[in-house]
């Protein structure tokens, strides 16, 4: 117990001298899972607005199948990164494995049936009376679709920021394409991982408690969206 | 609605095609001026701190990123064959040989050899201080050892237990070897027959993982003894046994032919053979532990080159 207690101010410490290792290290977190909240938003949004505002048969199957892979497992994205952009591989010529670009795209891929399904049915959420409305005004489709995702900002905004949660606290697929190298690919949760197996638990505690941090701000933060 | 399928399809690629490529070109970090080397080395030299410790001199001595990725020896024998590692760091001479018959190796410049051994120490039978099985004190050979252990394993599998890496490491080479010299057949009468009777376990984690393991499961191991010292503080763990021929554990590197940047991987071998680097790592640890992690590169014990 002692040794816990122990560990649990010396990360404190940590925190709280902002130890340069564990900013650099949050701060690549934060960059990487941004970036790949980003790009996921470029493809789920436009994407999702099509999908929601167009009928086409298989409809249904297809949001099935983007819902069921919301709880894909992290590794098996891992494993597909990794298959996909080995040198061995066919996207190999580009050389990203050990990269944090590999991580990037992984996390893209793990985030986006997410926010692909949030972001319909957010949309979904939308009064149909706006849309004849708009429709009856002589808005475009373009227009339409526009005022649609503008009326369920929120909803959407909420998904965009639960991607980014799962984006940052997985470990699995960041661990198989990034290969955990320091000043390099290692981030909040693979440092974690490494210094629990290394029986140093002062760096991970820190990590986990900027980790848990995060989550309460994403929590406040989709709390205040919801009141709206 | 035929064109409507069409113009989401055509939309999801464009979309897709430039999101990636947006990755490609912004994600290349562009900090990194400096020639990157990629190394995949074993958890028992990462875990120890080695690798930390030379990076910086490397990297100063170079003007080189030094980038280590950290697995077991299979896996990292298996960056090494596509590439995504440049150069390989590794103790397992029978997974290095075939790795160097598979045609995935270049020779070292100065050593006119693929195999270059830079360091060695022992692996050691670390267990519970009680040792339940009665292997420390009476002169066993490690193969004997194995041979108590699986026998009282099997008597009583609530007391005597092994814990096994089982992630195709060296240590883990290391032991499937010593199983096949004490007279078993590893798959089947070890990894088969033991995990039915509850005293043999496989972690599938690095060497300090399955210490910690074995620590709560107060289990027999087999560990290099660079990892033990370091982990010694936070583990029961005892070692029990460390003579016997079979526990000689060398390091090696290796150039891997489908590498990017082998003329650093050559200063990597270079380096790591240099007489200054070669005085630090047989002083590495020792303030610390009061004695060596490893022992520097000797030609009768390692062999040549």
């Amino acid at each position: 117990m002692t040794e816990i207690w122990h560990s649990l101010t010396k990360a404190i410490e940590l925190l709280v001298s902002l130890d340069p290792e564990v900013i650099e290290i949050a701060g690549r977190s934060l960059r990487i899972s941004g970036t790949a909240c980003l790009l996921a938003s470029l493809i789920c949004l436009p994407l999702g607005s099509l999908i929601h505002s167009h009928r086409f048969p298989g409809k249904r199957a297809l949001i099935n199948i983007i819902q069921t892979l919301f709880s894909v497992p992290t590794v098996l994205v891992g494993l597909l990164v990794f298959v996909l952009f080995s040198r061995a591989g066919p996207l190999g010529v580009f050389g990203i494995i050990l990269t944090p670009t590999a991580m990037v795209i992984g996390q893209v891929v793990l985030i986006t049936p997410l926010l692909l399904g949030l972001t319909i049915s957010a949309l979904s959420g939308v009064s149909k009376e706006i849309v004849d409305t708009a429709t009856s005004l002589g808005a475009s489709r373009f227009q339409t679709v526009w005022l649609v995702l503008r009326e369920a900002r929120y909803a959407v905004l909420a998904g965009v920021i639960l991607g980014f949660g799962r984006a940052i606290s997985e470990v699995g697929c960041a661990m198989l394409v990034g290969g955990n190298i320091k000043g390099a690919t290692r981030v909040m949760t693979t440092a974690i991982s490494l210094d629990t197996s290394k029986g140093e638990l002062e760096l991970a505690i820190a990590l986990g408690i900027i980790l848990l941090f995060l989550a309460l701000i994403i929590n406040i933060v989709l709390n205040r969206l919801q009141q709206r | 609605m035929k064109k409507n399928w069409l113009k989401i399809a055509v939309g999801v690629l464009v979309v897709a095609v430039v999101a990636m490529v947006l990755v490609m070109v912004l994600g290349r970090s562009p900090q990194m001026q400096k020639e990157v080397l990629k190394v995949a080395t074993t958890t028992s030299l990462y875990d120890t701190g080695l690798w930390d410790y030379l990076e910086g001199i490397f990297e100063d001595r170079y003007d080189a990123d030094l980038q280590i990725t950290a697995q077991g020896t299979g896996a990292a024998l298996a960056l090494g064959k596509t590439g995504d590692a440049d150069v390989v760091a590794v103790h397992d001479p029978a997974q290095e040989a075939a790795f160097i018959d598979g045609n995935y190796s270049i020779e070292a410049q100065n050593f006119s050899a693929e195999r270059v051994t830079w360091a060695y120490n022992y692996f050691i039978i670390v267990g519970p201080q009680a040792d339940p099985a009665g292997i420390s004190g009476g002169n066993l050979t490690p193969e004997q050892a194995f041979q108590t252990i699986r026998q009282e394993g099997k008597a009583e599998p609530e007391t005597v237990k092994f814990v096994s890496r089982g992630d195709n490491s060296g240590t883990h080479g290391k032991e499937k070897a010593i199983w096949k010299a004490a007279g078993y057949n590893y798959t089947a009468d070890i990894e088969g027959e033991g995990t039915t009777e509850g005293w043999y376990f496989e972690t599938g984690q690095g060497m300090g993982a399955t210490l910690l393991v074995a620590n709560q499961k107060l289990a027999y191991t087999l560990t290099d003894k660079g990892t033990f010292l370091a982990y010694q503080g936070d583990l029961d763990l005892v070692p029990l046994l460390d003579t016997g021929g079979t526990l000689l554990n060398v390091y090696s590197v290796i150039i891997c032919k489908n590498g990017v940047h082998l003329d650093m991987a050559n200063n990597l071998v270079n380096f790591l053979r240099a007489p200054d680097i070669q005085a630090l790592i047989a002083g590495f640890g020792v303030p610390q532990y009061g004695q060596p992690l490893f022992y520097p590169w000797n030609p009768v014990i390692c062999g040549l080159p």
